[in-house]
This record gives structure tokens, C-alpha cells and sequence, in this order.
């Protein structure tokens, strides 16, 4: 019965890629066996997919980090959050780190001047001081946005963007203009539905115009994640999620920030 | 493990596959950066517990579909042909280059289902779900694209024997 039954393209195909059931590979084989022709476009097949392994293949062994840091530009900034990713996991290996810890991302890149601890210190300080506020937690509520994120773009001399963070439970409860070391700086909050807040600081810092990576701060019990973005300086904070949590409220407001 | 750890684990994977799949390793890289970020971009619509390989693979083929196609509306020269604009031959081996030259003439839509199957070893159906086109439809473009690349490696053997002679 089953040599009978035709041999349809499919299944040759399969027999091709090693797919096909035992018993229908070995009608196959028998069906084959009497046809020279398509015996050798079988082998053929199977040949091209070997050339093309033994082509491709050696792809995989290429250095990986070559062209990402090579290349530069904003192209190769995704690859922060991974190694960000990556630290905190190796972090919580290791057991978490008392008090102020402020470390690069990437070794070798801290030699670069200004870290940016500066920076988030003053962002864990001034999410200490207004996170915990009821009344006046900011100056210009969310529902004023439009107005809200004009005038924080007139005083820092910048386009400011506001992150929507609702993807990861935060909604914007508002914004307020603070002093910063060299000017002004703008402060939004975030809310979750349970009350934890987040804060996003955002500071112009024209001395330098460069990247860094992703990192990670710990005053008191404030955690920061901060990153330099050309002229502008972002630290995130948070006093009462995990590093993790954080981290992916950092990853999607950096997303937001760099669409 | 993460995503983003096993994302990073792919990237090799992607890599091998967009440079059979564009050719010019400089347009290949670029392709796997641009996946890399729209991935990350879209991390939030990926399902845990799914696989994330096939994700990522999906998330690649439409980032190519969309820049050959972006390739073509900027470009009106390029109509027709989008496919080779985007290829320079190259390749360490004459043998690779043949290939690749062979690879890269053969439809887009064939190119990719063969590459799934023979480099990532895809099942069918997981090249089915990763292009989103029925598995009828894969089988159809397998089998196709092996008959042309066969036909071109043919021609290509013939032609040097006739030069060699």
C-alpha cells in the first residue's frame, strides 16, 4: 500500500532536512532509489545545505562587540540595558551593597571626567525631598502637560520630553523647575496605582556633549539609575522598588525619550 | 536569565542570518542594530514564556521587509530590483561568493524560508509562525528556492567548466 501512495514535494523536502517520519523516509528512499534524477536533486539539496552552514556558520564565532562599540552613534545605545541588565543580575549574585555605590556600567568608559555622581545625588536628594510630599508634590500637575513640559523646555534651553510610563504602571503626576549645579533643572513624578513614586531629573549640561552608559546609584535609601544623552543628564529614582523594577522603568524611559 | 541576557545570547544567531540574508556584512550589521533595538522597543509585546528566538526572528524580517521596501520608495531606480541594491558581492571564498551570489538572486520570500530551515534548523512550523504565512505556503518556498539555487550552481559549474576548457 504505502509505496503506492505518491510522494508528494512536501515530504521530499522533509526527507531533505532529516524531518520525514522513519517509516515514510524509507519509502522515500525506496522511491528514490529507482529515480537517479530526483536522487540527485536530493543530494543536491542536501549539499547546498551543508555549503551553506559551512558559509554562514563561522559567522557565530565573529567577536560580537566589535561593530556595536566600533560603530558608535545612537545605534549601539540599546545594548546599555543589556548590560545593565546583565550588572544588576551579577549584583544580586553577589549580595547587595550598603550605602552610596555608584559604578560604571561598562569598565573602562569611568576614566571619561564627569560620572555623573553629582548629578544623581542631587537627583536621589530631591526625590527624597518631594516623593514623600502629599500636598505640593509638584508645581504643575499632569493634566497641565502641554504647558507643564513648554515651560520646562524654555528654562532648560532644551526640548524636554516626558516619558509615558503608564506601560510599566507609573502615570505623570506633574513636574517642577529645581536648581541645579549649573542651571536649571527639571523635575517630573510618577505615581503607581499602589502609590510608589518615581522621579525623573533632568538636567542640560552644556559643558560636555557626549554619552555615557547606564548607572547605578544608591544614596540612603534612594536607588538612581542615571545616563548622560548628548547635552542632557537623566537620573531616575526610586526609594521603594526593586533595582530590577527600576531598571525596566529606565529602560522605557529611555525608550521614550530616544523613539 | 532575562530577556535582554538571551537576547544578547541571539545575537550571533541573527547575525548569521541577516549575513545570508543581505550579504554585505556591513548592511547585515546594520540590519541585526536596527532589529536589536526594535526589539527592544517592543520588548514590552513580547510574551514570556514564548519562544524568543522566533520573536526576534519575526522582528527581524520585518525590519528588512521594511527597509527594502523604504529602499524602493526612496529610491525609483532601485524599482524592480531592490534586492541586489542592497547587496555588494563579497565573501572570503569563491565558493562563498558563488553562493552568495546565488542567494542573493534568488526572492526574498524563498531567500528566508531556506535560511531559517537550513541555518537555524527551524521546523517548519516555526518558520511558519516566525514569517507569519501559512506552512503550505513555506513548504511551497522551500522547495522552490532550492530548485533555483540548484539551477544557479549548476549554471555557475557549467559555465566555468566551458571556461576552463
Amino acid at each position: 500500500m504505502s509505496d503506492e501512495t505518491p510522494i508528494n514535494d512536501a515530504e521530499l523536502q522533509a526527507y531533505v532536512d532529516g524531518r520525514l517520519g522513519e517509516e515514510r523516509s524509507q519509502v522515500v528512499q525506496a522511491w528514490l532509489a529507482t529515480r537517479p534524477e530526483d536522487a540527485e536533486r536530493v543530494a543536491m539539496y542536501r549539499r547546498l545545505g551543508e555549503e551553506l552552514r559551512r558559509a554562514y556558520d563561522p559567522v557565530l564565532d565573529e567577536p560580537l562587540p566589535e561593530w556595536l562599540a566600533v560603530r558608535g552613534g545612537p545605534r549601539r545605545r540599546w545594548l546599555r540595558f543589556a548590560r545593565v541588565a546583565g550588572w544588576v543580575a551579577l549584583g544580586i549574585a553577589i549580595g547587595a551593597v550598603a550605602g552610596w555605590e555608584a559604578r560604571d556600567v561598562r569598565p573602562g568608559v569611568s576614566a571619561r571626567g564627569d560620572t555623573g555622581e553629582t548629578m544623581a545625588r542631587r537627583a536621589a536628594v530631591a526625590h527624597a525631598v518631594y516623593s514623600p510630599e502629599v500636598r505640593h508634590p509638584v508645581e504643575v500637575g499632569a493634566d497641565q502637560e502641554a504647558h507643564l513640559v513648554a515651560w520646562l523646555s524654555k528654562r532648560l534651553g532644551t526640548q524636554v520630553r516626558v516619558p509615558k510610563l503608564d506601560a510599566v504602571g507609573y502615570s505623570l503626576v506633574g513636574g517642577r523647575l529645581l536648581p541645579g549645579e549649573n542651571g536649571p533643572v527639571a523635575h517630573f513624578m510618577y505615581q503607581s496605582n499602589q502609590g510608589s513614586r518615581i522621579t525623573l531629573y533632568v538636567r542640560t549640561n552644556a559643558a560636555t556633549n557626549r554619552e555615557t552608559a547606564f548607572r547605578y546609584a544608591r544614596e540612603g535609601n534612594v536607588s538612581v539609575f542615571y545616563w548622560v544623552d548628548g547635552k542632557v543628564g537623566y537620573a531616575l529614582s526610586s526609594a521603594d522598588i526593586s533595582k530590577e523594577t527600576l531598571l525596566s522603568v529606565a529602560e522605557l524611559t529611555y525608550q521614550q525619550l530616544n523613539p | 536569565m532575562s530577556e535582554a541576557e538571551r537576547m544578547v545570547e541571539l545575537i550571533p544567531r541573527l547575525r548569521r542570518y541577516a549575513r545570508a540574508l543581505v550579504g554585505d556584512r556591513a548592511a547585515a550589521d546594520d540590519l541585526v542594530q536596527d532589529t536589536l533595538e526594535r526589539a527592544w522597543a517592543k520588548l514590552h509585546l513580547y510574551r514570556r514564556g514564548t519562544d524568543l528566538r522566533a520573536w526576534l526572528f519575526t522582528v527581524m524580517h520585518n525590519v528588512h521587509v521594511n527597509k527594502v521596501r523604504a529602499a524602493r520608495s526612496t529610491d525609483p531606480l532601485d524599482e524592480g530590483m531592490p534586492e541586489l541594491a542592497l547587496r555588494a558581492p563579497q565573501g572570503d571564498a569563491l565558493v562563498v561568493r558563488d553562493l552568495d551570489r546565488s542567494i542573493s538572486r534568488l526572492p526574498a520570500e524563498q531567500r528566508s524560508v531556506l535560511l531559517l530551515v537550513t541555518l537555524e534548523d527551524m521546523s517548519y512550523d516555526e518558520v511558519a509562525r516566525t514569517l507569519g504565512i501559512p506552512i503550505g505556503t513555506v513548504m511551497s518556498r522551500l522547495s522552490r528556492a532550492r530548485d533555483k539555487l540548484r539551477a544557479m550552481m549548476l549554471g555557475q559549474a557549467s559555465a566555468k567548466l566551458k571556461v576552463v576548457k
